[in-house]
């Protein structure tokens, strides 16, 4: 009996595992025919990297200082708070005094993270 | 409303069935199928965003998509003044599109150079790489580019499959030092 039931659902199944063969191996034949049919020219001029036609001149992956990516994240940060301000703003007669409170509980975490980045100088530029 | 598709190329027809030859099937699939690369400098490419747009709409040719890069491009546009500076620019951008690949000088300044026959202007694309079809005007007119393309089209739908590796093309690219 218990045999039956596996057998049945192995068929059952076997028509699901087609398709994704057929779509894999769509997809995998279609690229792989294509770049063996297409028509190629490779030269050192072509496979240069693009620059809009331009020489491309040093390295793109080059190292910049860590000042930038503390402020960009932190900005993204402050941003996204300041974007839960605006409902906030909108509705805020009609959310009253638990709305304000529920806005203090998400504010003073941040407020308490903002000191301190301010302490530690994260901030600071030079 | 009749919807007029792409007429059959030429071949044999029976009942139940249709043989042509295989560059006349993938000429027919390319030549409907092209993907501008724009490099518009001047006035003709203002004209060439009229094409574009809802009037004229070129997106009737197959060409809706816009390619700002040349990896994914088979036509460069070229609408506008070239000036002798841009002329590396250009080469560089044609030899990096993608195979096979075809130009059409838009304008009388991409064909000719134009009115400006001065020292810092090019004098007509085709110093610089192979041109296909040249569109005349200053500027040409949305038909005109139209026209320009309809013949692109012609050309593609008749290339023999082995053009690309006939003397006759090698030495054409050989003679603008592509390789």
């Amino acid at each position: 009996m218990q045999q039956q039931v596996t057998d049945s659902l192995t068929i059952d199944y076997i028509a699901i595992f087609i398709q994704f063969i057929v779509a894999a191996g769509f997809v995998i034949t279609t690229i792989a025919v294509t770049h063996w049919l297409g028509p190629k020219r490779k030269s050192a001029k072509k496979l240069q990297s693009f620059e809009c036609g331009l020489d491309s001149i040093g390295n793109a992956r080059l190292p910049f200082s860590v000042k930038y990516f503390l402020v960009a994240i932190l900005f993204v940060l402050f941003d996204v708070e300041v974007i839960f301000f605006y409902p906030w703003a909108v509705n805020f007669h009609e959310l009253g005094e638990s709305g304000f409170v529920k806005m203090l509980v998400f504010v003073v975490p941040l407020l308490l993270g903002y000191f301190y980045i301010i302490k530690k100088g994260a901030l600071k530029w030079e | 409303m009749k919807v007029k598709l792409t007429d059959a190329p030429e071949g044999l027809q029976g009942q139940g069935f249709f043989a042509t030859s295989l560059s006349k099937a993938v000429g027919l699939a390319r030549s409907h199928s092209i993907w501008p690369l724009p490099f518009a400098t001047s006035c003709c490419g203002i004209e060439f965003m009229a094409t574009m747009a809802a009037t004229y709409d070129l997106a009737r040719f197959g060409s809706e998509r816009l390619s700002f890069s040349p990896r994914q491009a088979d036509l460069l546009m070229v609408m506008g003044t070239i000036a002798k500076k841009m002329g590396p620019v250009l080469k560089q951008v044609y030899i990096q599109m993608a195979e096979p690949k075809w130009v059409i000088a838009v304008g009388a300044c991409a064909s000719s150079g134009g009115i400006f026959d001065t020292y810092s202007v090019l004098q007509g694309i085709d110093k610089v790489i192979p041109v296909d079809v040249y569109v005349p005007g200053c500027p040409p007119p949305p038909e005109a580019i139209l026209d320009g393309i309809i013949k692109i089209q012609e050309l593609i739908k008749n290339e023999p499959l082995r053009r690309r590796e006939s003397e006759e093309y090698k030495s054409l690219l050989a003679s603008y030092g592509i390789e």
